[in-house]
């Protein structure tokens, strides 16, 4: 019986299936638009933010810590000191996730009944004096967080490993934990993209956010219905592209940057067959039966044309039909940033995809740069 | 004073007075002034919204994030009393501190408190996008958060060479070589080959952006070295120029953000 979970656990945690459910699942708990807003709620899946919805979840994830916990590799990998952070992380993501809906469902409703949020105090009674009111919550915060810190450090001795050897390189070798999404990336990226290009356009594109969202109407309090969009996306990026895939990147990769279910051994030869193809080959080998052309630039055309396709006429598409109000409102330069920035993020989900069901190894393949 | 000794209040006393300037106040006024005649509580301001002191509004996040800056200060002073950031004594220093040097437990406090400052510093900006916090006239801060958001992580990743493990330097090693495919300036990014005056390539292994992160072309001691001043001196120097600026705005911009 246990093992058979195990199993299932193992075969469940593997990316290719993981992801897949995250990534279709993921718009229907967060629907960016009506039509999701319509199935999530005959779903009923807003009572995930219910007081009920959020024991259930804290429920699961503690008990499937405690079953992995019977396990000794799953339990090495836990309690791993330098892992504990991750532990910590993944619990208070989704507490405050939890925390962030419950109150965001709760103003929707009042917004609907056309009373204000629950943050909204009339003017009369507006300010508290910061002494004592604001001081001595600061000073209780303080106070706790010592003793986390203090008690952690007790508990926890900081790790120290054999001292450093440039000539033994270890297997796997892992980049800080907070940076294991971008070395997750590598798989799917080369490095100048997934080390350098995205990270800057992670930057840029989360200063640009207050730029591109400008509606004043909805801030200061917890909502969700009438930003859903923003938030949909926001949430598929920090929940999806970054918390995930550090877990990922943490747990589930072991030497030779294979993949390893929870339950599974590190088995330093596990050998994944690779034979993984370009556009290139797929476009003239397999769909045309022909030999690779010698001109680059014909050779490379497929996906050349896929990638500007991509960036320079999916946005005008979009703008005419399905996000037409969205690009009325924020008008042209609004909008084509924030289309570039969705459409790069979304491009490592697809390259994702493509690997996965298409071997797909890159999309334009040079001497100089692949993509 | 002796002759009522029940009603002796050390809040009314000489020391406390020539310390504080003032009584514990019990009325309006004199708790105005708490606020105002204190240099470390000005950063507030004397009244705030009621509901932006609520836990569950803000969380209390970024003001964690900072306690634990402070925290990491304070412990990393301490450390650096007792650590020599060359490959001969880096690691044998570290060991030390968990084995014989008084108040060893500054590292775990210092390693423990690196990691939780970055899950304080997301959870803070997951919290302000939440709330919609970041939209005018606040745009401009929530750009100087990401930039702390950045160099908190910077910070981190400085810090994770100096004990000069295996862990260390590999983890390091994996980063760094990010570096080098940086495109154009990077010796394994695309274009690096452009990059070049006549028959003279300018972005080789000595000269690119890897070796200008480390200070040499591998994980050696110079790199030991520049990651201790970075890490030490530079990025927290940093850190606290925007940090200054961050809160300054948050009180410029009309303080922590409330329904219009």
């Amino acid at each position: 019986m246990r093992e058979s979970i195990q199993h299932f656990i193992n075969t469940l945690s593997q990316p290719t299936i993981s992801f897949l459910i995250l990534f279709f699942l993921f718009f229907f708990i967060f629907p960016p638009n009506a039509w999701f807003h319509r199935i999530n709620r005959k779903l009923g899946l807003e009572a995930l933010w219910t007081v009920k919805g959020g024991i259930a979840i804290f429920a699961s994830m503690t008990a499937l810590l405690i079953f992995g916990g019977f396990d000794a590799n799953f339990r090495s990998i836990i309690l791993k000191p330098d892992n504990v952070p991750i532990i910590l992380l993944l619990f208070g993501s989704i507490f405050f996730l939890w925390l962030s809906m419950h109150q965001a469902m709760q103003n929707d409703r009042r917004l609907r009944g056309d009373e204000p949020p629950e943050e909204w105090v009339k003017e009369s009674d507006r300010k508290v004096l910061v002494w004592p009111d604001l001081v001595y919550i600061e000073l209780i915060a303080m106070v706790l967080c010592m003793v986390l810190l203090l008690v952690w450090s007790i508990v926890l001795k900081a790790p120290l490993e054999e001292p450093a050897d440039p000539s033994a390189t270890p297997n796997p070798s892992k980049a800080p934990w907070y940076f294991l999404a971008l070395q997750e990336m590598l798989v799917y990226f080369d490095p100048w993209l997934a080390g350098v290009v995205f990270p800057t356009l992670i930057i840029v594109g989360l200063m640009a956010i207050p730029y591109m969202d400008t509606d004043r109407s909805t801030s200061g309090f917890y909502s969700y219905e009438k930003r859903r969009t923003f938030i949909s996306l926001f949430l598929f990026g920090w929940l999806v592209l970054w918390v995930y895939m550090i877990i990922v990147g943490t747990f589930l990769r072991g030497p030779g940057w294979n993949f390893f279910g929870p339950f599974e051994r590190w088995d330093l030869h596990k050998v994944v067959a690779l034979n993984n193809v370009n556009v290139s080959e797929i476009v003239y080998v397999k769909m045309l039966g022909q030999t690779l052309p010698d001109g680059i630039l014909i050779r490379e055309g497929p996906g050349i044309l896929l990638i500007l396709v991509y960036f320079l006429v999916i946005p005008p598409l979009l703008a005419k039909t399905s996000l037409k109000g969205f690009f009325n409102r924020m008008g042209s330069v609004k909008y084509s940033f924030f289309i570039f920035f969705c459409l790069t993020a979304l491009s490592l989900p697809l390259k994702m995809l493509s690997r996965w069901f298409l071997n797909l190894k890159y999309f334009i393949a040079t001497p100089w740069f692949n993509i | 004073m002796a002759k009522d000794k029940k009603n002796y209040n050390p809040f009314k006393s000489l020391i406390w007075k020539s310390i504080f300037r003032t009584a514990v106040p019990t009325e309006k006024r004199g708790r105005m002034m708490q606020v105002l005649n204190n240099v470390f509580l000005h950063l507030h301001p004397v009244a705030v919204p009621k509901h932006s002191v609520k836990v569950k509004y803000t969380w209390c996040m970024g003001g964690l994030t900072f306690f634990v800056f402070l925290v990491l200060t304070v412990t990393g002073v301490l450390l650096m009393f007792y650590y020599r950031p060359t490959v001969e004594n880096a690691y044998t220093d570290i060991i030390d501190l968990g084995e014989t040097t008084p108040l060893g437990i500054m590292r775990e406090i210092h390693r423990w408190g690196a990691h939780l400052m970055v899950i304080t510093v997301w959870l803070h900006m997951f919290r302000v996008f939440m709330t919609g916090a970041y939209k005018p006239p606040r745009e401009f801060n929530w750009a100087i958060g990401v930039i702390l958001l950045v160099l908190t992580m910077l910070l981190s990743f400085t810090g994770y060479l100096l004990p000069w493990d295996q862990l260390a330097i590999w983890a390091i090693t994996v980063g760094s070589n990010m570096a080098a495919a940086t495109p154009l300036l990077g010796r394994e990014g695309p274009g690096a080959a452009l990059v070049s005056i006549g028959d003279i390539n300018l972005v080789t292994p000595q000269s690119d952006a890897k070796f200008g992160l480390l200070g040499e072309s591998e994980v050696r001691g110079m790199a030991l070295l520049r990651f201790y001043v970075f890490h030490c001196v530079a990025f927290p120097l940093v850190a606290v120029v925007f940090m200054a600026v961050h809160f300054w705005r948050v009180r410029k911009d009309g303080g922590v953000s409330g329904p219009m």
